[in-house]
């Protein structure tokens, strides 16, 4: 019980704000899904754009450096939707999901041709470093950026929930989620509600992108990428069909890795990604909807 | 449909391939890997299409296959007397024999074989995206194995001194086995029946076919193909590591079928041999190339070039440049 017993208060805390920031990517992932039935594995990329963005900000001030990140976060992810994933709407999921593959390693490799112009690989950003100096809570010590992570997760996931429970847009993008064409027929204008999810995920993502800058300030092409792997797995295994279950999965699979990470030495992990992804086939293989999703009734998805 | 048509649907990869393999010896020793390796691309190519092509499941996972079968051909062909020092580590039946390339080769298939065989018993039970995770998963699996098992391979450190004996007629050889066996199977009873439930899974199962037993017996055919496309592919290369059979590789070679069409042999060898080329072709200008004038091309172009190529077909050509069907005598009708 080695294991057990090197789990403290501090492996703890940074346990759940990875989980936060996983849940917020899972969110993003999931609300497209909702509306399009796409998995977009080139999420990652738009929060490696939002990074470098950040990062050649970084003689701005900090209002602006984070301000320009969302314009190019957003500007990229209408950018996609009018021209990815508009003409792919009626293909099949497998068709999409290679697509978004593709994307993702045009975003990947267009980064490298910026990034490598000055002959290094990796941009530092120093946009609201103070943020990684760690407080002192109860004898833990924190970084502060993982309780902005914390804080600013809560909010955001409680004002989406806010945004698709109590308005009309939510309640536009509820019914497209689950019957696109009914809902068209009813009078749900597509392109709006298609174009608010992908506002709205690409808000997350450069909100995530905000935070990971300041926890990792060395941004380089593959940035995020190994997250939104990470974050995939976890949004399928909890259950892609249902935007709480998919959030769950991703704030699982952050906090356990957090915990694991922080409670087991270096050279004990090394057949961890083994282990991990040999219990992600047997959650598929058993529960195929998913880990945290219920009976076989008929689901509202967002 | 003409009567010749299913003969044209393998000769026109198997010559499209042969042509490649005697340009291959017509070139510049330094030009003459570009071949090798699009001829070593088409067959890896035509084996993932075997499972994909004909089941219509999507799977990340191919390439574990390929690697498992690159590392036990390399493993199996560096010569006895450096083996003690470079690979100390292995199990002694490793570590005390060695033997010829043209058996590693066989070995390689039967490895790739066997271990997807193991893999797909559970794993084709599965649809859509979670098979598409699961098989995503696999590929980190072997991926970190390989990586990290030092009894049974290199672990993180190169694989060397493996002979380099796929050259031209061998790569070309190879390429050609590899797609008669894909095109039996396609013509086979098992290949039209794993395309029926590919077509209507539900009028499939109500004819008395077995889904789940067609999509593994194409799984594990698929995954031999790809065992002996690694074993091709070590033997190329004379030396390894694990990160080359692993995420880019699987990319750039689901680009190649999706390009080419993933319904068809034909659209897997003509995406494999035009990405290959396309490929090879940018990183020579990434170094400056010679055409009349002087083309040179930032470093990273190639990959753009690639990526953009295939969210280019895929959102105008969701079907792939051949359309995802053989080649025929007749023209097309509009479907």
């Amino acid at each position: 019980m080695t294991l057990l017993a090197a789990i403290d208060a501090q492996t703890l805390v940074d346990a759940v704000g990875l989980g936060a920031v996983y849940a917020l990517m899972a969110v993003g992932i999931g609300l497209v899904f909702g509306v399009l039935r796409l998995v977009n594995f080139a999420y990652g990329q738009l929060v490696m754009a939002g990074a470098y963005t950040l990062a050649f900000t970084s003689s701005w001030p900090a209002v602006g450096s984070i301000a320009a990140c969302f314009a190019v976060v957003l500007a990229l992810s209408l950018a996609l939707e009018r021209a990815v994933f508009r003409p792919l709407r009626t293909q099949s999921p497998a068709v999409m999901l290679v697509t978004t593959f593709a994307v993702a390693f045009l975003l990947q490799s267009i980064a490298l041709i910026v990034d490598i112009r000055d002959d290094t690989i990796g941009e530092a950003s120093s946009t609201l470093a103070s943020l990684n100096q760690a407080v002192s809570i109860g004898g833990v010590d924190v970084r502060r950026v993982t309780l902005a992570a914390i804080a600013v997760a809560a909010v955001t996931l409680a004002l989406v929930a806010l945004l698709l429970a109590r308005t009309t847009l939510g309640l536009h993008m509820r019914a497209a989620a689950a019957d696109f064409s009914t809902a068209r027929l009813l009078g749900v204008r597509a392109d709006r509600v298609i174009g608010s999810a992908v506002l709205l995920s690409g808000l997350l993502a450069a909100t995530v992108a905000v935070i990971m800058t300041v926890q990792a300030p060395l941004v380089t092409p593959d940035f995020a990428l190994k997250e939104t792997i990470v974050v995939l797995v976890g949004v399928v295994v909890g259950g892609i069909d249902r935007l709480w279950t998919a959030t769950l999965g991703g704030f699982a699979i952050g906090f356990a890795t957090g915990v694991i990470n922080g409670a087991l030495p270096t050279d004990k992990t090394v057949f961890l990604p083994s282990a991990v992804f040999a219990l992600v086939i047997l959650v598929l293989l058993l529960r195929p909807a998913g880990l945290f999703a219920g009976g076989r009734t008929a689901v509202e998805r967002l | 449909m003409n009567r010749l048509d299913p003969l044209l649907g393998l000769l026109a990869p198997v010559a499209l391939v042969v042509a490649v393999g005697i340009g291959s010896t017509q070139v510049a020793r330094s030009t003459q890997i570009s071949f090798l390796n699009a001829l070593v691309s088409v067959a890896i190519v035509v084996s993932i299409a075997v499972f994909v092509g004909n089941s219509g499941v999507l799977s990340f996972g191919q390439i574990s296959f390929v690697a498992v079968g690159a590392f036990a051909a390399g493993v199996l062909t560096v010569p006895l007397q450096s083996k003690a020092f470079v690979l100390a580590d292995l199990y002694p039946f490793l570590r005390d024999h060695s033997i010829g390339s043209l058996a590693s080769l066989l070995v390689a298939a039967a490895v790739g074989g066997v271990f997807a065989l193991l893999v797909g018993l559970p794993l084709m039970r599965l649809n859509g995206l979670a098979a598409g995770i699961a098989t995503f998963a696999v590929l980190e699996i072997t991926h970190n194995v390989l990586r990290e098992w030092t009894k049974i391979g290199p672990g993180a450190t190169t694989l060397s001194l493996v002979p380099e004996t796929t050259g031209p007629l061998q790569a070309t050889l190879g390429a050609v086995a590899v797609i008669v066996v894909a095109f039996a199977y396609g013509r086979s009873r098992l290949g039209r029946m794993l395309r029926a439930t590919r077509e209507d899974p539900a009028a499939a199962q109500a004819v008395g076919i077995n889904v789940h037993r067609q999509r593994l017996w194409a799984f594990t055919l698929s995954g031999v193909l790809a065992g002996f496309a690694g074993g091709l592919y070590v033997h190329m290369l004379g030396s390894i590591t694990t990160e080359q059979v692993y995420l880019e590789l699987t990319f750039v070679t689901l680009a190649m079928l999706v390009v080419g069409g993933i319904g068809s042999i034909w659209g897997a060898v003509v995406g494999a041999l035009a990405v290959s080329g396309l490929d090879s072709f940018l990183a020579r200008a990434e170094g400056g190339v010679d055409l009349g004038f002087t083309l040179d091309v930032p470093t990273g172009t190639r990959l753009v070039a690639v990526g953009g190529l295939m969210a280019l077909v895929l959102v105008l050509r969701p079907s792939g440049l051949t359309g995802g069907r053989e080649l025929t005598f007749k023209r097309r009708r509009s479907v």
